[in-house]
Order: C-alpha cells, then structure tokens, then sequence
C-alpha cells in the first residue's frame, strides 16, 4: 500500500484540527470578534440561546463531525506508528491495526450519530 | 635531559563473536604524537601491543568509508578525527552501532549494502541502448545539479545509520543513506526511475517512520544532510500523491552545435574480472 496516502491525509486531518480549533477559540473566547451569525443571541457564547442556537445549525453538525473524524484519523494513525515501532511481530502489527481501524470506525458512527441527535434535539426546542 | 612523552589512554571495545560471550573493554596506553588521528592509534596499538585487534580501513584519507566506528560516542572515520580533538587523555572506540560486530571494530554492513541496492541507486532511463553504449552526453545545466549534489559526496560508511534512532529499534526501516541516495538519483535530471524507486521507499516502515531526529546529518563525516533528503522526499512523494508534482522526463542528450560524441581519449572500460549474471 501506498504509505504516502495515509501521510497525507494525517496531515490534512492535522490542517483541519488546528483550523477548527481555531475556529472554537474564536467562537468560545474571543467574542468580540465573533461574527453575529455564530452568537445569534448576542452576549456571551456560553450563554444557553447562543448554545440552542448554534446546535440548529447545520453548519456546527457538519463541523463537530469534520472534527471528529479529523481528530480520530490523527490521533488513530499516530497511535498505529508507534504501535508498529514497538518492534512487536507483523502479525500482532496487523492485528492492532485492524483493532485501530474498526475501533476508529465505530467511534466516528457513534459520535456522528451524537452530533445528528444533538441536532434534532435542538429543533424541537 | 630526557623528555617525557605525552601518553593517551585508548579504550577499545573488543569481541569476537566465535569465542566471546560479550564484548569487553581493554585499555591500551600509547604515546601521543602531534597530528595522530585514531587510526594511527590504532595501528600503533597492533603494531606493539595487541597484534590480534581487528578493523577495517582502507583510503586513510575520508574517501572509502571503511573505518567508520563508534569514537567517544560519535560514529565518524577513524582516519578523519584528531585525537586531540576529540580527547586529551582517554578514546573509547567501538563498533559502529546498529549492526552486529564481524569482530572487534570491524561491522557486518550486509544490511547497509542490501537497503542501498533495494533503492536503484543508479540511473534508470527507458533508452537502454544509449545507457549501455553511450554516443554523447545528457544535457544537465549547473542548477539541476546543485540540487542532488551534496546527497552524490556520500562515501557509504555507515556512520548515519549507527545514528539513527529510528534504525535502532525498526531493522525494516531503510535508514538515512539508501533514503538519502533515492532521493539523489530520483532528483536527477537524468533520471526516470522516480516511480519505481518509491516502490521500495514508500511503504510501512518506510520514509514515513523518519522522526526528523537529525542524528545522521550531525554524524555524517562529509557534510551530507540526509535528513534534509529524507524530508525532501517526503515532501515530493505527498505532492505526487495529491497530483500536483510535475513530473517532467527525463533530460535528452545534447544536440544541435554544442553536442559532443565520446571523447577520443576515453579509455575502454576494462574487461569483467567476475562472470556476470
């Protein structure tokens, strides 16, 4: 398999964490910077309408699972090197590796899943 | 009135695998002249108290790379470090590091050879005819050379891989030098084997597993920046991969008024000493 592939998009996955993280700093703690649209209720981002508000939009959804899958595949396939560094045999290797995969996989279908609910849960409101 | 000579303590780090259990440390204690480098020492050791110590050495003059070893902790050549520089009173010298020991300071560099082959450390081209029997010359202007030049001073002795950190505990790791010479040939202008050559580089406990530690470029006793061909290298390979690298092909032979055919004076390469394959 072509190593350069799964480089590339850790680093991709690294651009995206660090922009929406910057993104979070910008909402979160420096809100007088913050345009109107992503604090609609005005006053501080903490505040309970500014938090409805934002979890209506489709925007922050699609944000928190960007974030998510970014952070997963980052962290995963850093967690795999060093994994493959510990000098362990290529099958016990390949094994944490596809323990890593499906245990990356099924934490992304879940914090999805949240991220949709969360959604939901906020139209009725 | 009777001078007294200056003394210096050589600690060298004996084993020979066939007979010893572990490798021990023995203390020789010669005369210290100005200009030593270790491998004078170490040949004055052989010549008048351990006729038995085994190293390997060849140029005595940093061209080879045969006397590569582990000198106050620093892999470098024996034959290019001063004693003076590097202690006033005690050397330890060893082994280089990240190989198994044949005997004494002598390394088994099979693995070093065997990584640096698995890269196609040459020129590959398509015109097969023209690479076996050359009629002129590839065209190359200075700044397409500067940028492979400083990887080609390479000598191959080994003092980056004993350096390295990621070699130490990854033996499927390729190492600084055969990474260090991919990316020499796959940057010349010459050259077309860039796709190949990745074959061997791009993969699980390959380039990528580089940690940028930088420990070879500090040893390397020409002042070759392997590290920084490493970086380079991944670099290029994540840019063929997102589509953007231009791939160009290979140089063309010089044509036209300044193309030249073999010089006359050229002498024909000596007939094969071994039967080849």
């Amino acid at each position: 398999m072509r190593h350069s592939r799964l480089w590339t998009w850790h680093i991709i996955a690294g651009i995206i964490i660090l922009t929406l993280l910057g993104l979070h700093m910008l909402i979160m703690h420096l809100e007088a910077l913050t345009p109107k649209a992503l604090n609609p209720a005005g006053g501080e981002a903490v505040d309970w309408a500014n938090v409805v508000a934002r979890g209506k939009m489709v925007f922050f959804m699609i944000t928190y699972i960007l974030l998510l899958g970014a952070a997963l595949y980052h962290g995963l396939y850093g967690l795999n090197t060093i994994v493959g560094e510990l000098n362990i045999r290529p099958g016990l290797k390949r094994c944490c590796a596809a323990v890593l995969t499906l245990m990356g996989v099924g934490l992304f279908i879940l914090g999805s899943w949240a991220a949709v609910a969360a959604r939901t849960a906020a139209m009725k409101m | 009135m009777s001078e007294t000579k200056k003394m210096i303590i050589f600690r060298v780090r004996k084993f020979d695998p066939a007979h010893d259990a572990a490798p021990a440390w023995k203390t020789f204690q010669i005369p210290f002249t100005k200009g030593m480098t270790v491998l004078d020492g170490l040949h004055t050791i052989k010549q008048t108290q351990d006729p038995g110590l085994a190293w390997r050495y060849s140029c005595r003059m940093g061209v080879c790379g045969s006397c590569a070893m582990l000198i106050n902790c620093k892999p470098t050549l024996a034959c290019n470090t001063q004693v003076s520089a590097v202690s006033e009173k005690e050397i330890c010298v060893a082994a280089l590091p990240n190989f198994n020991t044949v005997r004494d300071l002598v390394p088994d560099l099979t693995p070093l050879f065997e990584k640096h082959q698995a890269v196609k450390p040459f020129i590959l081209r398509e015109d097969k005819t023209e690479m076996d029997n050359p009629t002129g010359e590839y065209e190359q202007t200075p700044h397409e050379l500067e940028a492979y030049l400083q990887f080609s001073y390479c000598i191959r002795c080994g003092a980056c891989m004993a350096a390295c950190p990621t070699f130490a505990t990854d033996r499927d790791y390729p190492g600084p030098m055969p990474l260090a010479q991919a990316y020499r040939y796959s940057s010349d202008t010459r050259d077309g084997g860039f796709d190949e050559r990745m074959k061997a580089v791009d993969r699980s406990s390959g380039v990528f597993s580089c940690h940028f530690g930088s420990e070879c470029s500090a040893a390397c006793p020409k002042g070759v920046d392997p590290a920084k061909a490493i970086q380079l290298m991944k670099r290029r390979l994540v840019w063929d991969y997102l589509r953007l690298l231009k791939k160009k092909k290979p140089c063309d032979l010089i044509h036209g008024e300044r193309a030249t055919g073999r010089r006359d004076n050229i002498p024909e390469a000596p007939e094969y000493t071994i039967p080849q394959k």
